[in-house]
C-alpha cells in the first residue's frame, strides 16, 4: 500500500464523517422540531416552530444527500454493502422524510382545520419514525454486516436487535433535545419556557441513553471490546469522553436554570460530538464493522482524487453560504413574523 | 443469494415509478425557476408591477414543487444502492464522484439560496434577493448537467477501463467520462424540455384563467395575459428548436446506440432505403410488426437525411441484446406527436399575435388549456424511449441489468413498491390537489398606490414584510 493508498481513504474517511455529524446536527434539531409536536399541540406555536426551520429545512437534508454521494463515490463498497443490508429501515426512513418534507408547504396551504391538522400529525410523525430508522441503521451497522468478500450476504432482518431498537429510541430522544435547544434560541416567551421544560426532561433522558449505548456497544462484540480495553489510547479518550460529557451536562443544566438562550442548544450539539467521536473510535478502521475496513471500501484513488479536489475548494464555500443564509435569518421568531 | 426474476422485475418497476414520478418535480423546477429569475428581472428593470404580481404567483408554486422534488429525490440518491447495489460496486468509482460534485455545486446552492429566494424578501436587499432567485435557477441548471453527464456515461460510456480482477469501472479520463458522445445532446433535449413543460403549464393557467372570466363576463387582467404571451413565445420559439434537437439526439443515438433505434422504429431488417413505419405493432416473438402502416424512403431520409440511407434492423441483433420494442415504439410516437402538437400550437399562436388577436381566440385558449400536461407526458414518453431502450443494460453493452441488482429479497422488495405506490400516490396526489387549487386563483393585479413594492421603495423595512407576507401567501 502506497501512502496515497493509505492516506486518502482516512481523509475520506474524515470527510465523510464530518459530513454525516453536519446532516445529523443539522437535521437532527429540524427532525427535532417534528419530535417535540408530540407535546405541543398549539397550533399558533406549532406554527412558529416550524417558521423557525422552514428556510433552512432543505438545506440540511442536502447534507444526508452529501452523505449518501461521499459513499458512492469515495467507498463505493461500503454503499453497496450498507444500503441493502439496511434496506428496511431506509426506505422506511425516506418514505418518512416524504411526509415531513412536504408537510412544510401543504401545512400552510391546508384550507380546512382538518387538512391543517392532519398535515401537522404526517410532520410529527414522519420526523419521528425518519429518527427512529437513522437510529436502527446506526444501531444495525455497528452490531455489524454479514459479508463475503465484499458483498453482503445477510437476511433482510439482520438489523432487528434490541441494540438497534434502542438506538432509535435514544436519537428520538437526541433529536428531541436538538430541537428544544434550538428553540430555547429562536423563540421567547410562553413557548420558550415549554422548550426550556421539554429541554431538562429530554437532556437527563438522553444522559441515561448515552451511558446506556456507551456500555452496551463494547459488548456487541468482542473487537470493540478489545479496541476500548487493549489500547491505553482508546482508554484515555474513553476516560476524556466521560469527564467531558459530564462537564457538558454540568453546564447544560445550569444554563436552563440561568435562562442563558443559546447554551443549552450548545452543550446538546456537544453531546452528539462526543457520542459521536465515542462510536467512530469503536468502529474505527472498520466503515463496514466488521469486516470491511476504510481501505478495503475505498474507491480508486483517480475517484476519490477528482472528488476530492472538488470538495476541498466547494466545500468551505458551500459552509460558508450556509452559514450567511443562516445568519440573515437570525433572530428571536415570533407569530406575528409573517414568513411561513 | 441471487435474486430472481420477480426480484429483478420489481426492482426495475421500483425504479422506473420513483424516478418517474421524480423526474416531473426537477423539469418543473428547471423551468419555473428560469421563468422567476426572468419575472424578477424585468421587474427590476422596468419596475411594473405585473412582474411581481407573477413572481409572487409561480414562486409559490415553485415553493410546492421544489419541496416534492426534495423529498423525492432523497430517494433516488439511496436506490442506487438499495435496488442497484451491484452497479454501484462496479460503476461506483464513476457515477459516484459525479453525483458528489452534483451535491456540492448544485444542490447546496439550490438548498441555500432557496430560503433566501422564498422568505427572504423582507431582509436583505432587491439585487441580493435577485442574485439568491438567480443562484437557484444557475444551481437546478448545473444539478441537470451533472445528472446527465452520469446518465450519457451508462448510454454511451466512455473514458473507463474495466479492472481485469474485480471487472470494476476505474474511470481513466474524467473530461471523456462527463463529455462523453450523448451528453451533449441529452442536455439540450432535457433542458429545452424542462422549459417546454414549464411553458405549457403557464400558458394552460393563462388560458383557464381567460375562460374563465370570459364565461362570467369579466375583462382579463393583465397579469394573466403577460403570462399566456410569455408562454406562448416560449412555445413558439422552444417547440421547434426542440424538435431539431430531438433530430441530433437521435442521429446521435443511431451512431452509438443503433439498436435502440431499431426498437424505436419497429424495423427487423436493416435496408437502405427504409420506409418509417407510423403505426404498427412489433412483436418480439414473430420478429414482425403487425399491421404496419408505412411511409417509404421516410425512415431513411429521417435518420440519415437520405433517401437511400442505410438503417439497422433488430435481427442485426442478437435476441438477447433487444431492448423491447413494443414500448419503445410508442413511446417515441407519443413523444413526436406531442411534439407535433405544440409546434403547431406555437405557430397558431404566432398568426394570431401578428394579426393582433392573440388574447381573443377561445379555440387558442381551449386548446393551449388542453396541451397542460403535454410537456411533462412527452417528457416521460423520451424517458422511458431512452431508459428502457438502454435494456437489457444499465452500462450500455458493458453491464446487464440482471448482474446489476440488489441482492434483495422478493418478500422486503413487495413490501417496499407497495408502501412506494401508496405513500407516493397519497403525498403526490395530496400536492396535486393543493396545485390545482393555487393555481385557480389569479395573481394579484391591483395597481394602486397601497401596492407592496411602492411601499416597499418608500419604507423599506415596512413595505419589505408585507411583501414578504404576501410571498408566502400567508397575508392575513
Amino acid at each position: 500500500m502506497t501512502a496515497t493508498e493509505y492516506w486518502l481513504p482516512v481523509i475520506w474517511a474524515c470527510l465523510a464523517a464530518v459530513g454525516i455529524l453536519i446532516y445529523v446536527v443539522l437535521d437532527g434539531f429540524d427532525l427535532g422540531i417534528g419530535i417535540l409536536f408530540f407535546t405541543q399541540k398549539d397550533e399558533e406555536h406549532r406554527d412558529v416552530m416550524m417558521n423557525t426551520i422552514a428556510p433552512v429545512w432543505d438545506g440540511n437534508e442536502t447534507w444526508m444527500v452529501f452523505g449518501g454521494a461521499v459513499l458512492l463515490g469515495a467507498f463505493q463498497t461500503a454503499y453497496s454493502v450498507i444500503l441493502p443490508a439496511l434496506y428496511l429501515p431506509l426506505i422506511v426512513m425516506l418514505l418518512s422524510l416524504i411526509f415531513r418534507g412536504v408537510a412544510f408547504e401543504f401545512r400552510v396551504q391546508a384550507h380546512t382545520k382538518e387538512a391543517r391538522c392532519l398535515w401537522g400529525s404526517a410532520f410529527m410523525a414522519g420526523s419521528t419514525l425518519a429518527t427512529f430508522c437513522q437510529g436502527t441503521v446506526l444501531g444495525g451497522l455497528l452490531l455489524g454486516i454479514k459479508t463475503t468478500g465484499n458483498h453482503f450476504t445477510g437476511s433482510a432482518l439482520d438489523w432487528l436487535n434490541p441494540f438497534s431498537i434502542f438506538c432509535g429510541f435514544a436519537l428520538v430522544v437526541g433529536y428531541g433535545l436538538l430541537g428544544s435547544g434550538w428553540l430555547i434560541w429562536r423563540t421567547e416567551g410562553e413557548l420558550q419556557a415549554y422548550a426550556r421544560r421539554a429541554a431538562r426532561c429530554l437532556g437527563s433522558l438522553l444522559l441515561v441513553c448515552i451511558a446506556v449505548v456507551a456500555v452496551w456497544t463494547p459488548m456487541l462484540r468482542s473487537t470493540y471490546l478489545h479496541t476500548w480495553t487493549n489500547s491505553s489510547s482508546h482508554a484515555v479518550a474513553a476516560v476524556v469522553l466521560a469527564i467531558l460529557a459530564i462537564l457538558v451536562a454540568f453546564t447544560f443544566f445550569r444554563s436552563l436554570k440561568s435562562g442563558k438562550d443559546r447554551t443549552p442548544f450548545l452543550c446538546a450539539l456537544a453531546w452528539f460530538g462526543l457520542s459521536y467521536v465515542g462510536l467512530a473510535l469503536s468502529a474505527w478502521p472498520y466503515i463496514v464493522p466488521p469486516y470491511i475496513t476504510i481501505w478495503q471500501a475505498s474507491s480508486p484513488v483517480s475517484s476519490q482524487t477528482f472528488l476530492l479536489i472538488g470538495t476541498a475548494i466547494l466545500l468551505p464555500l458551500v459552509l460558508a453560504y450556509t452559514i450567511y443564509c443562516y445568519k440573515i435569518f437570525h433572530g428571536k421568531v415570533t407569530s406575528s413574523d409573517g414568513y411561513h | 443469494m441471487v435474486p430472481d426474476a420477480t426480484a429483478l422485475m420489481l426492482a426495475r418497476i421500483q425504479f422506473a415509478f420513483t424516478v418517474g414520478f421524480h423526474i416531473i418535480f426537477p423539469a418543473f423546477s428547471i423551468g419555473l425557476a428560469a421563468y422567476l429569475a426572468v419575472l424578477e428581472g424585468l421587474w427590476l428593470k422596468t419596475g411594473r408591477n405585473v412582474y411581481l404580481h407573477l413572481f409572487k404567483y409561480w414562486i409559490k408554486i415553485f415553493a410546492l414543487v421544489f419541496g416534492m422534488g426534495v423529498v423525492s429525490g432523497l430517494v433516488m440518491a439511496y436506490e442506487f444502492g438499495t435496488n442497484w447495489s451491484l452497479f454501484s460496486q462496479k460503476a461506483g468509482a464513476i457515477t459516484g464522484p459525479l453525483l458528489g460534485y452534483e451535491v456540492l455545486t448544485a444542490f447546496f446552492l439550490e438548498a441555500g439560496f432557496l430560503g433566501i429566494m422564498l422568505f427572504g424578501l423582507g431582509r436583505v436587499g432587491k439585487g441580493l434577493h435577485f442574485l439568491a432567485t438567480c443562484l437557484v435557477s444557475i444551481g437546478t441548471l448545473i444539478s441537470m448537467t451533472w445528472i446527465l453527464a452520469s446518465n450519457s456515461w451508462m448510454q454511451t460510456p466512455a473514458g473507463y477501463t474495466i479492472d481485469p480482477k474485480t471487472g470494476h469501472f476505474l474511470p481513466k479520463s474524467w473530461f471523456e467520462v462527463i463529455f462523453n458522445p450523448s451528453f451533449p445532446y441529452r442536455l439540450v433535449h432535457m433542458g429545452m424540455a424542462a422549459f417546454i413543460c414549464v411553458a405549457f403549464v403557464v400558458g394552460a393557467t393563462a388560458a383557464f384563467h381567460m375562460l374563465r372570466d370570459r364565461k362570467n363576463g369579466k375583462p382579463v387582467s393583465e397579469p394573466v395575459r403577460v403570462m399566456f404571451s410569455m408562454a406562448l413565445w416560449m412555445a413558439a420559439i422552444a417547440a421547434p428548436f426542440q424538435l431539431l434537437a430531438g433530430d441530433m439526439h437521435g442521429l446521435n443515438t443511431l451512431k452509438y446506440q443503433p439498436a435502440k433505434i431499431a426498437a424505436m422504429e419497429g424495423d427487423w431488417e436493416s435496408e437502405g432505403p427504409a420506409s418509417e413505419i407510423l403505426f404498427g405493432i412489433p412483436n418480439m416473438k414473430t420478429e414482425h410488426t403487425d399491421y404496419a402502416i408505412k411511409i417509404p424512403y421516410a425512415g431513411s431520409l429521417i435518420l440519415t437525411h437520405s433517401l437511400n440511407g442505410k438503417v439497422p434492423g433488430l435481427k442485426d441483433f442478437p435476441k438477447d441484446q433487444r431492448a423491447p420494442s413494443p414500448i419503445l415504439f410508442f413511446s417515441f410516437r407519443i413523444m413526436v406527436g406531442l411534439g407535433g402538437l405544440m409546434i403547431l400550437l406555437g405557430l397558431w399562436s404566432l398568426l394570431l399575435r401578428f394579426r393582433g388577436k392573440l388574447y381573443n381566440s377561445p379555440a387558442l385558449q381551449w386548446a393551449t388549456l388542453v396541451m397542460a400536461p403535454s410537456g411533462f407526458i412527452a417528457l416521460l414518453c423520451g424517458w422511458i424511449t431512452t431508459e428502457v431502450g438502454r435494456q437489457p443494460y444499465t452500462i450500455y453493452g458493458l453491464l446487464r441489468t440482471s448482474d446489476s441488482v440488489s441482492p434483495v429479497m422478493l418478500p422486503s422488495m413487495i413490501f417496499s413498491m407497495t408502501a412506494f405506490v401508496i405513500v407516493y400516490f397519497f403525498v403526490f396526489g395530496a400536492g396535486m390537489l393543493i396545485l390545482f387549487r393555487m393555481l385557480s386563483h389569479q395573481p394579484s393585479s391591483h395597481e394602486s398606490g397601497a401596492d407592496p413594492e411602492n411601499a416597499l421603495q418608500n419604507s423599506h423595512a415596512k413595505g419589505a414584510t408585507r411583501l414578504a407576507e404576501d410571498l408566502s401567501g400567508k397575508r392575513s
